[in-house]
């Protein structure tokens, strides 16, 4: 992505600068919290909590706990790769389980835009626990641009007073 | 099956039951606003609706397999096919192999009537 192109989030890229939990209700039920956001990607943080379990015998967080956390970094990540914010919905999501993460650890996930097209984005994404070089999920997502008439739910945070209202 | 649900806390979080209906085992995620993804529409969040449809293969593949562990995803795909409004949601899946390693499933979720699923998944699940 060009660094001198328009985005609609310049106003916030950098270390985290808003409350996703105020734009996504279930992002906040989970306490995920933007680490990063800049040109085209997103870094999310997923806190550990006990509720996430899926394995009760080996005390990793559920499959599902990591597409939620991956399908919100994918979904800023197309965001702050749009010159204008318009509603966006995921087409699909594949994410493979590369190994288990490790249980009782902040999780993290970093999202990139690599092909923002007229009607569908494409975004990699991976998850991590200790080292983003060691990642313990991979994922490839579609989204589709414009999707229905809402508008965008980040349409407050791309504002230069960054959504504070 | 309502007692293995109850004892993974990500799906008490996220309030899913199983219920026994004329066409086999569905599972049952009952609305909460605090599952809500996007606040515009309003729409479930794609990473309930996936957890939802991964946990719905797991109850299927613990009640084929008859194995005490959790099967534990390799590879997950969801195809999102509508919004999923704030309602109940229901799902049920299909298990394509059941393998002794690896099986294959398939899992559709819906909400107004069963013809018109809101998403569908395909998993690879490691046994044992």
């Amino acid at each position: 992505m060009a660094a001198d192109r328009k985005y609609a989030m310049r106003a916030v890229f950098g270390p985290a600068k808003f409350d996703i939990g105020r734009f996504t209700p279930h992002a906040g039920r989970l306490r995920m919290r933007v680490v990063e956001t800049g040109p085209g990607f997103a870094v999310l943080a997923l806190p550990w909590h006990e509720e996430l379990i899926g394995d009760p015998q080996r005390r990793v967080v559920f499959g599902g706990v990591i597409t939620t956390l991956i399908d919100q970094a994918s979904g800023i990540a197309v965001a702050c790769a749009m010159e204008e914010l318009v509603a966006i919905a995921t087409i699909d999501l594949r994410v493979d389980y590369l190994r288990a993460a490790a249980p009782e650890r902040e999780l993290f996930a970093r999202a990139e835009c690599y092909k923002l097209g007229h009607n569908v984005a494409f975004v990699r994404a991976t998850a991590w626990d200790d080292e983003p070089d060691d990642p313990f999920a991979g994922c490839l997502g579609t989204f589709m641009i414009g999707s229905g008439s809402g508008g965008s739910p980040f349409s407050s945070v791309g504002r230069p007073d960054g959504g504070s209202q | 099956m309502n007692r293995l649900v109850a004892a993974i806390p990500y799906a008490r979080l996220l309030g899913i039951d199983v219920e026994e209906t004329r066409t086999g085992t569905e599972c049952l995620l009952p609305f909460r606003p605090d599952l809500i993804g996007n606040t515009g529409l309003p729409a479930i969040h794609g990473g309930v609706i996936g957890s939802f449809l991964e946990m719905t293969a797991i109850v299927r593949l613990l009640a084929e397999s008859g194995l005490a562990n959790v099967p534990r995803p390799i590879t997950f795909t969801i195809d999102y096919l509508r919004s999923a409004g704030p309602r109940e949601t229901r799902a049920c899946a299909e298990i394509f192999k059941l393998g002794r390693r690896i099986s294959h499933v398939r899992a559709i979720a819906w909400q107004d009537a069963r013809e018109r699923p809101v998403a569908a998944a395909n998993g690879k699940f490691l046994m044992g």
